[in-house]
């Protein structure tokens, strides 16, 4: 002690000298100090420079302050109260503005925990020991150190772990302190200090500390002071690490495990945090979330639908005996899922990831949905598959069976699956054999846009093998249900297609190193995609004349159509199918401009594609296989000309479909040959009753 | 002997292999094939099943053990693979399991793995249950008090049993890696809350999903008709059915009761196939009763639902419970009812 001791009374000689010196930064005059000493407690320099002038002069009473403890209290001095008064307010003032600097808040620990001042003195300096942003490890191996001592009281030593928690993530390393464990563990047997103590551990266990002569311990002190929250939360942990050695089940309510271990420093931490990071958000709160996300009614089975996040230690733990060596390696070193909060960090150990014991719970974990889409594991598939594929189906039974409320239930369990096909950009075989199972008796109604939703995400597959299953069942339900229903399938089939493209065009161009699951040539796929929009053709053929050509409808048909048309060119692959007929003319025809103008973009794309098409072939024979068939280009011919007669031309039904002049004279319109042009189109013509009535001369 | 073969396997397979033979790969894949052959399957019902035969135990199973299966009301369910479930594991999977249920039942009290409880969890293997060699072996699980005297040695009560078996649960296997272990069926008789605290810890454990298996009415017929036609060298219950009528306030049951000679006569009436049993056969065997039934009571029994069905065989209630009476069929029955797991769990 006594060097040291030295080395502070020529510190603080120098300190007081330095005080009278004029402008210093804070800075040097840390860096100044730093020279004579011999020890390294002024090693660190973190100032906020941005106030570093400003403070400089309060910086300085902070250091005559600091030194003044650091010396201890002055034995005769009559006015001792008072010194010790001022400087405690500088102390205390600086504190909660800036915050205090690693070497004194290292020197302050010190004199707080040495009982070289009352216990009321050291709770105040205890209270403010705030850092600008960082303490050093050092010094809380320090001041625990002194704890050993027994000269500070047992409020002190409360206070003391009150702060460690609460300053726990601003200790810049904490490898010293967890070879602390076992001095921490044994504190335990202080009942004012095990809740706090307990809360330090919570943070500190790694799994290395669980062993099973601290478990017992554990068990001894609940046994002795029964359930106890913070008792809880560390053995729930205990049982994470070794599941083979301990067995707790959590109330189901949820509870808080660390009452106001923090409180005293609330707003001190966040200034911190602010400090250290910017703007930051509400950092985790420490509670062992059992159903934290649902809010659990469910009785006959205790669980909610989604598993919670559990990594799956559980079954390879055990049978130590013929671990392999991967299973040894995998375990020691691998991240368990409750740690894994961020990208970086699912970056980081991708390769040594503790897969939950529950596949179902990755449904609400975004960062392991992009684990399992990058890492194509058939057993986590299987494990998904058959989970999700039991829980759709008795939740949708009970759905039929039960109340209004069971049902929302299910439609958020399928929103949150619709969610992650849409985050994985793949649909789930399970909910495709769910469809199967379930459209023929769908109503139509109940979840419609859920059901929808899943039949957009429906995996590529051979349509004509799908259809009796699937489409077969839709279309009865299309044709029998109202205009609105007859819209959202065609926007879903839309999706469906687009989701198909995509995952074509991505196929086709990844074959090398992905082989496709559906071992088939591009021909064959070009197939089935050529039979569903076949499929939306007829569907919308046969909607039109149901539902009288209503304009409505022929804007989701188009819309269709309108991804129907660039697929040569937007995905790259090999495929143009025209638009049905029955949809042709009645968008021809139309008495609403803007289908009129979508038909005419929608020919647009098409001629663009059958050039890129025809160019492509010429250039390239290899692709031959896939030659368009002539009658295409045919067909798309016959539609134009049609089309520019009728636009253009004023010669409507003359090429292209050919109608007798006879019977459109029967028809009674006098100039039945311009009355459909351009001019005089009747989709056109409230654009012009509206220019007439804005010319003035009207 | 030969074993009880699952329904239309023989078509089924072929479609399988034909299948495989264009889509060779990922698993989950193959999955999906089958279950939407499932379903094209299931619209024209083609089953033809084997009549159980006799002694189809094999020599190795233990008959105290099968003697314990038998006389029990099971309640049954269908289960999904377990993943990375070990036969080798059993005894640490029993102080894992009882010191989970220890934890279950004071909840939030931790407990120490391999302490002594008042409860006993026991793992065994039950040796020939299965259907063909590739069936996994089935394991029991049983929950026993311990007796609070010391001075009683002996084993306590047993609280709750519970079972996983697969016979001939061969379309199943294919579907899955070796992680896995396929067995489809699980039986437990005792409290639904041990039930539920055992489904959890295996769901949570090997990544499985419990569903409740039911048994509607037309294979509670079929049920009826396999088992009537079993040969028994005595019987030991009359056959009987139970309809239910729903009508408030209270539902109506009607039970019918045969003499199992007279069910087995009908049944010999209506049946052709040689040792097999197909569906016109078993629609005839219902139709025979129904009308008989109408010509006394002026009740139309086919508007009415079927709910249960025993006979001396076994007895089945469409709640998916069931009684095995005679343990010469055991296997033959389990064949059946793993069929009907396999096909929920599709």
């Amino acid at each position: 002690m006594s060097p040291q001791k030295r080395v502070k009374n020529s510190q603080a000689q120098k300190r007081t000298s330095q005080g009278r010196d004029t402008f210093q930064t804070s800075l040097s005059a840390w860096k100044v100090k730093e020279k004579p000493s011999d020890s390294n407690i002024w090693k660190q320099n973190n100032p906020v420079e941005a106030h570093e002038h400003v403070d400089d002069e309060a910086e300085d009473i902070l250091q005559i302050a600091v030194g003044y403890f650091e010396k201890g209290p002055i034995k005769t001095s009559r006015s001792k109260d008072k010194i010790l008064e001022k400087h405690l307010k500088t102390v205390e003032n600086v504190a909660w503005k800036n915050g205090l600097a690693p070497e004194a808040i290292d020197i302050l620990l010190n004199v707080a925990l040495s009982g070289k001042f009352g216990t009321a003195v050291n709770t105040r300096i205890l209270k403010c020991m705030i850092p600008t942003t960082l303490v050093s490890e050092e010094s809380v191996v320090k001041a625990i150190s002194w704890l050993c001592v027994g000269k500070c009281s047992g409020n002190t030593k409360v206070l003391f772990y009150r702060w460690l928690v609460a300053m726990f993530d601003f200790i810049d390393q904490k490898e010293q302190i967890n070879l602390l464990y076992g001095f921490f563990f044994a504190s335990l047997q202080d009942d004012a200090l095990c809740p706090y103590v307990c809360h330090l551990l919570y943070l500190l266990t790694k799994k290395d500390n669980v062993k099973p002569f601290r478990v017992r311990k554990l068990l001894d002190l609940q046994a002795k002071m029964g359930m106890q929250p913070h008792l809880q939360a560390l053995l729930s942990l205990y049982k994470f690490f070794a599941p083979t050695l301990i067995s707790v089940s959590l109330p189901i309510r949820k509870k808080i495990y660390f009452k106001n271990s923090k409180d005293l420093w609330d707003s001190a931490v966040l200034a911190v945090r602010l400090r250290n990071h910017g703007p930051f958000s509400e950092p985790l709160k420490l509670t062992l979330s059992p159903a934290d996300l649902h809010p659990l009614k469910r009785k006959w089975n205790s669980h909610s639908v989604i598993p919670r996040l559990n990594s799956g230690n559980y079954a390879k733990g055990q049978g130590k005996k013929e671990m392999s060596l991967s299973d040894h390696l995998s375990c020691n070193r691998s991240l368990p899922l409750e740690q894994l909060q961020s990208f970086p960090l699912l970056l980081k150990n991708i390769h040594c990831l503790e897969l939950p014991s529950q596949m179902g719970s990755v449904l609400n974990n975004s960062l392991l949905l992009h684990y399992i889409n990058c890492v194509r594991d058939e057993s986590l598939l299987l494990r998904l598959y058959h989970w999700l594929s039991q829980i759709l189906q008795e939740e949708c039974i009970w759905y039929k069976v039960n109340d209004y409320e069971h049902g929302k239930e299910f439609t958020n369990f399928l929103d949150t699956v619709i969610r992650a096909e849409c985050f994985l950009q793949e649909g789930f075989y399970s909910c495709e054999a769910f469809l199967y199972k379930s459209i023929p008796l769908w109503d139509g109604l109940c979840c419609r846009s859920q059901f929808l939703q899943l039949v957009s995400w429906i995996p590529f597959s051979s349509f004509s093998e799908v259809k009796p299953l699937l489409f077969d069942h839709l279309a009865q339900l299309f044709f029998t249900s109202t205009i609105y229903f007859k819209c959202s399938v065609l926007q879903s089939l839309k999706e469906l297609l687009q989701n198909w493209l995509l995952w074509l065009s991505m196929d086709v161009h990844m074959k090398p190193t992905m082989s496709s699951p559906l071992e088939t040539t591009l021909g064959e796929s070009m197939n089935s995609v050529s039979a569903l929009i076949h499929y939306v053709g007829w569907l919308s053929t046969t909607a039109m004349r149901l539902e009288n050509n209503s304009t409505f409808l022929l804007h989701f048909i188009l819309d269709f159509f309108e991804k129907v048309c660039d697929i040569y060119i937007n995905h790259d692959l090999p495929l143009v199918v025209l638009l049905p007929p029955g949809i042709f003319y009645s968008s021809l025809l139309s008495l609403d401009t803007s289908i009129v103008n979508q038909l005419c973009y929608i020919m647009y794309r098409y001629h663009k594609n059958l050039i890129a098409a025809k160019k492509n072939e010429l250039v390239q024979k290899a692709r031959s296989e896939f030659s368009f068939s002539s009658k295409t280009c045919q067909q798309f011919n016959h539609y134009l000309t049609t089309m520019v007669g009728c636009l253009w031309t004023s010669k409507p039904f003359e090429k292209g479909i050919y109608i007798d002049p006879k019977i459109l004279e029967k028809t009674g319109v006098v100039q039945f040959k311009n009355s459909l042009n351009i001019v005089h189109h009747p989709s056109l013509l409230s654009y012009a009753a509206s220019f007439l009535l804005q010319c003035p001369e009207a | 002997m030969d074993p009880y073969i699952a329904p239309g396997s023989t078509p089924r397979q072929s479609a399988t292999s034909g299948l495989k033979d264009c889509f060779i790969g990922t698993t989950p894949l193959q999955k999906r094939l089958e279950s939407v052959r499932k379903q094209v399957s299931v619209l024209p019902t083609p089953p033809r099943r084997k009549i159980p035969q006799c002694s189809q135990l094999q020599e190795d199973v233990d008959p105290q053990k099968v003697a314990f299966l038998l006389h029990k009301q099971w309640t049954l369910y269908s289960l999904t693979p377990l993943y990375k479930f070990s036969y080798t594991n059993l005894k640490e999977y029993s102080r894992l399991l009882s010191a989970f249920i220890a934890a279950e039942k004071q909840k939030g009290l931790a407990v120490e793995v391999g302490e002594d409880f008042n409860i006993k969890v026991i793992f065994s293997t039950l040796v020939g249950i299965k259907g063909t060699q590739r069936d996994p072996e089935a394991f029991l699980v049983q929950i026993l008090s311990k007796s609070q005297l010391p001075s009683q040695n002996r084993e306590g009560k047993v609280l709750w049993t519970g079972w996983f078996c697969s016979v001939c649960g061969d379309s199943l296997l294919e579907t899955v890696s070796e992680d896995f272990t396929c067995l489809p069926l699980f039986l437990a008789n005792g409290t639904e809350s041990n039930t539920a605290i055992i489904r959890t810890w295996f769901q949570k454990t090997f990544d499985c999903y419990f569903s409740p298996l039911a048994i509607n009415a037309f294979n509670l017929s079929w049920m009826a008709a396999m088992w009537t036609a079993c040969k028994m060298d005595r019987y030991m219950a009359t056959t009987e059915f139970f309809w239910s009528v729903p009508c408030s306030p209270q539902s109506l049951d009607i039970s019918y009761a045969i003499h199992p000679e007279d069910a087995k006569a009908l049944w010999d009436s209506v049946h052709k196939t040689p040792g097999e049993v197909i569906q016109e056969e078993v629609d005839l065997f219902m139709d025979c009763l129904y009308s008989h039934f109408h010509r006394h009571f002026k009740i139309h029994l086919s508007a009415t639902r079927l709910v249960r069905v025993s006979t001396s065989v076994a007895s089945a209630h469409t709640d998916g419970k069931i009684k095995i009476l005679c343990h010469k069929y055991l296997i033959g029955v389990l064949a059946y009812l793993t069929e009907l797991a396999i096909f929920q769990i599709e």
